[in-house]
């Protein structure tokens, strides 16, 4: 780019005016208005607009909740209560609040899905992939503190069980701990720093959320077949097409969130903590949230403290490695029917996982998590990596147009091979 | 969608209305999410609820002036003396700033209850100690940008618009008054 | 190799947390009360609320406060500012200090919190033989079961089957976890008398107590539903004007 006013085609003079010093209106233009998108999305493509949303509607009612949260020991559970009483529509915020981390899992966890079913992680997305672990460790790092600043039991005991995980560490644990605590048990400076983060974190994550969106926009969009678009026949301009998709998708969530928020708000929460937190007393059935109760059935299934906090960690931090354990260079799993069906079999497993993590850990439900554990880990490391070496995939469709327009798969042989690079 | 193929020929003005339509709706969705971040701006139920405060006035001896809080703020319960409530009733009304008698500002005249907070930009105006300085017109002086109160609280000279506020307030019995 | 690892420990047991949650004795269902609160338009009955706060003021505050209340919230419930006033005076509230500094009691006002029996949790344990009487203000949103947890609890006590032992202290309840509670049975027939002739059977108290407790831990229950509805009709035609808008735009399109 030269050096001067940038060359605006906007007609307005004070949209251009703007646009000449500094080019936002061209920028948008670009990438939300005429920005080529692959023209077969299906309703999974919603989830990353829904995220982005829901991540909005988080900070906004975030910085209306801490105007009257107190992030004292003494005060906080009162603090939280007092909101939803005396503050006007205070509920109505915190309950959006409270639901919209669920909500937010949920659409991640769909988001995350999707990527890994038709292979959005592949070359050359890696990098995008891979900033967007980056937004999920700080989401889980985020709905955590944030799950402790009410005070009460489950939070309180919540903080106490996950920063301990730390302490399994050799040598180094005990100082994490008491660093994170900022004493020697969960207390009110815990409770100060975690509100303190709780609030910065957001905001690390939209920027991360700017990178994975601009590191989108380098690579372009994948699709549900997997395969490059050829030219301007395989896509569409972002608006107004996809602006109407994500309209559409972006309503019905918003129903399906209003159903929870207005109708059955605590019904994800546990009654526990609307206890206010005692140090003296442990509730006789600790869970965390349901978005954690995965990782936390993988914890309880290994019999070693060290090993257990390694595999819970090392199930997230295995995704950050997913594009090179997985070389098949086939990307949407809808033609590679050997993988689609561990895949599958995964998320059930995932599913499992989340099911039994809410169960106390004894008898049969170890066994089933250990089993659960057991798969989650070989689908990554051995099923992935020899599915690549060993599955045939069926013929890909020569574009996105040619499917849509002659109907039926191609004859064999003019995609076997696998895809081309993008 | 199977019958995407034929419904391109008379689309354009219903796609219009529709568009119109569907705008209009979504623009009011936005505006309504706004209303209970506004809202929850305003004091809350437990603010307002505090609403009340209880002056017992026997202690206050003529000329001696008390402050007490109310809502978070100063309030002024002065005993006047009779030479001051002379001086607050001898003025003409209608040459004041901002006229007012000094009957319409008192319940009894020896008792007078002000929210001590200065018209003009919200500082507390001195006089209630016997030590300080009463401005020009014997009531109280704002120190911050020389606003001067006469005995009945009415602003005389000095940038202040209005004279200084009386709150609600009623005599609960004949030492006591209950604000708010 | 790590399958082969984890099969291998699959056989141990041994949890780094959480302990098991049966406590003795089974848990028993809890029945479903009906409640004028229940279902997606149920809304409070206001009659019955204020007869459990009257059950709640002359039996159950005696050991249990609510300190997240204030007297003006029973206005919600249909009682004039007068009626509001004239309960908040009949209790002693702690306030100050005063000139002196000294702390002074006075009557209460609307604006105060529900007056707790114990000044704190020590006091509290110290007079109910080392048991804490929970606070009651968010009662039915901290136990599992809400409501119909808490009439299943008050009406469940009954003789220990055979064979089983109840501590010194402790009553046997069939709803509580363990079946054994420091509460014993506090709602007797008749034990209080209520204004509008409704008969005190415990039954009737318990079930008034409950709604009013549920009306305490979610006083914003009514217009939370009333906004949802409100708000799911609304965002339903904004879905299909939407939706007619996207097909209008990909009308053209072939896909």
């Amino acid at each position: 780019m030269s050096i001067g006013l940038h060359n605006s085609e906007f007609k307005n003079p004070v949209v251009r005016w703007i646009d000449q010093r500094l080019p936002v209106f061209t920028m948008m233009q670009k990438e939300y208005g005429t920005f080529p998108t692959p023209k077969n999305f299906n309703y999974f493509w919603n989830f990353g607009a829904l995220a982005m949303v829901t991540l909005m509607i988080m900070i906004a009612t975030g910085i209306f909740l801490s105007m009257h949260y107190a992030a004292h020991t003494g005060l906080a559970f009162d603090s939280v209560e007092r909101i939803m009483r005396d503050v006007n529509f205070g509920w109505l915020i915190r309950y959006v609040h409270m639901n919209g981390a669920s909500m937010f899992f949920i659409v991640v966890y769909i988001h995350i899905f999707r990527g890994m079913y038709y292979g959005s992680y592949k070359a050359p997305r890696e990098l995008l992939w891979i900033l967007g672990v980056v937004i999920f460790l700080l989401m889980m790092a985020t709905a955590f503190m944030g799950y402790v600043l009410p005070w009460g039991q489950m939070s309180f005991w919540g903080a106490t069980v996950i920063t301990n995980l730390f302490s399994a560490f050799p040598v180094v644990g005990n100082y994490i701990v008491e660093l994170l605590w900022g004493g020697f048990s969960v207390d009110n400076p815990t409770l100060n720093r975690f509100f303190s983060l709780h609030y910065l974190l957001p905001f690390v994550i939209l920027g991360v959320v700017f990178l994975h969106v601009a590191a989108l926009h380098i690579t372009g969009s994948n699709n549900p077949l997997g395969v490059e678009p050829k030219g301007p026949q395989d896509t569409l301009p972002f608006h107004p097409y996809y602006t109407a998709k994500d309209s559409v998708g972006l309503v019905v969530y918003f129903i399906v969130f209003a159903v929870l928020v207005f109708f059955a708000p605590n019904y994800l929460g546990h009654p526990d903590n609307y206890i206010p937190a005692n140090p003296l007393v442990t509730p006789p059935h600790i869970v965390p949230e349901w978005y954690f109760l995965p990782y936390y059935a993988i914890l309880r299934a290994v019999p070693d403290k060290l090993g257990g906090v390694l595999l819970m960690f090392g199930s997230i931090l295995i995704w950050f490695v997913l594009p090179w354990l997985d070389r098949s260079p086939v990307r949407s799993m809808r033609f590679r029917p050997l993988a689609r069906l561990f895949f599958l079999l995964w998320t059930a497993n995932f599913l499992v996982l989340l099911w039994v993590g809410a169960k106390p850990a004894e008898g049969t439900y170890v066994l089933i998590a250990q089993i659960a554990t057991a798969y989650y880990f070989a689908y990554f490391l051995v099923i992935l990596p020899l599915l690549a070496k060993f599955e045939r995939p069926l013929p890909l469709p020569e574009s996105i147009s040619r499917p849509v327009l002659g109907g039926g798969p191609l004859p064999m042989g003019a995609a076997a091979k696998p895809m081309e690079k993008a | 969608m199977a019958d995407t193929g034929h419904v391109a020929t008379d689309g354009a003005p219903r796609r219009d209305f529709l568009m119109l339509a569907t705008g209009a709706f979504a623009a009011v969705g936005v505006g309504a999410i706004a209303w209970p971040f506004i809202a929850s701006l305003q004091p809350a139920r437990d603010t307002l609820a505090l609403a009340t405060t209880d002056v017992d006035l026997a202690p206050i001896t003529e000329g001696q002036a008390v402050t007490v809080m109310w809502r978070g703020k100063p309030v002024f319960v002065r005993s006047r003396t009779p030479k001051e409530i002379e001086e607050a009733r001898a003025v003409a009304v209608n040459a004041l700033p901002d006229p007012a008698t000094d009957q319409s500002r008192v319940q009894r005249e020896q008792w007078l209850v002000l929210i001590g907070i200065c018209t003009h930009l919200g500082c507390v105006p001195s006089g209630q100690r016997a030590t300080d300085t009463r401005g020009e017109y014997g009531g109280w002086f704002c120190p911050c940008h020389g606003s001067h109160y006469d005995t009945s609280g009415r602003i005389r000279k000095g940038p202040a618009p209005r004279n200084l506020d009386v709150p609600q307030y009623a005599f609960t019995s004949d030492t006591k008054i209950r604000i708010g | 190799m790590l399958r082969v690892s984890f099969k291998a420990l699959a056989l141990a047991i041994g949890l780094f947390a959480a302990a098991p949650a049966h406590a003795a004795g089974e848990a028993i269902p809890i029945p479903d009360r009906k409640f004028s609160f229940d279902g997606i338009f149920g809304t409070y009955d206001r009659a019955s609320a204020q007869r459990g706060f009257q059950v709640y003021k002359e039996v159950c505050a005696a050991c249990h406060g609510m300190r997240l209340l204030s007297y003006r919230n029973l206005r919600e419930l249909g009682l004039t500012e007068a009626q509001v006033a004239g309960i908040a005076s009949q209790f002693e509230i702690k306030d100050g200090p005063n000139d002196e500094g000294q702390m002074f009691e006075r009557p209460g006002r609307p604006a105060d919190r529900f007056r707790s029996p114990f000044p704190n949790d020590a006091a509290a344990r110290a007079a109910n033989n080392g048991a804490l009487p929970p606070d009651l203000s968010v009662m039915t949103k901290a136990r599992a079961g809400g409501a119909d947890y808490l009439f299943a609890l008050l009406t469940g006590y009954e003789d220990p089957p055979p064979g089983v032992t109840v501590m010194d202290g402790m009553h046997f309840n069939r709803y509580f976890p363990g079946n054994q509670i420091a509460m014993g049975p506090v709602l007797n027939p008749d034990q209080v008398e209520f204004a509008d002739g409704t008969k005190a059977t415990v039954e009737q108290m318990a079930h008034d107590v409950s709604t009013f407790l549920q009306w305490a831990a979610e006083p914003e229950l009514e217009q939370r539903r009333a906004l949802g509805v409100k708000i799911i009709i609304f965002l339903t035609i904004l879905a299909g004007l939407t939706y007619a808008v996207k097909r209008k735009i990909w009308a053209d399109v072939e896909h």
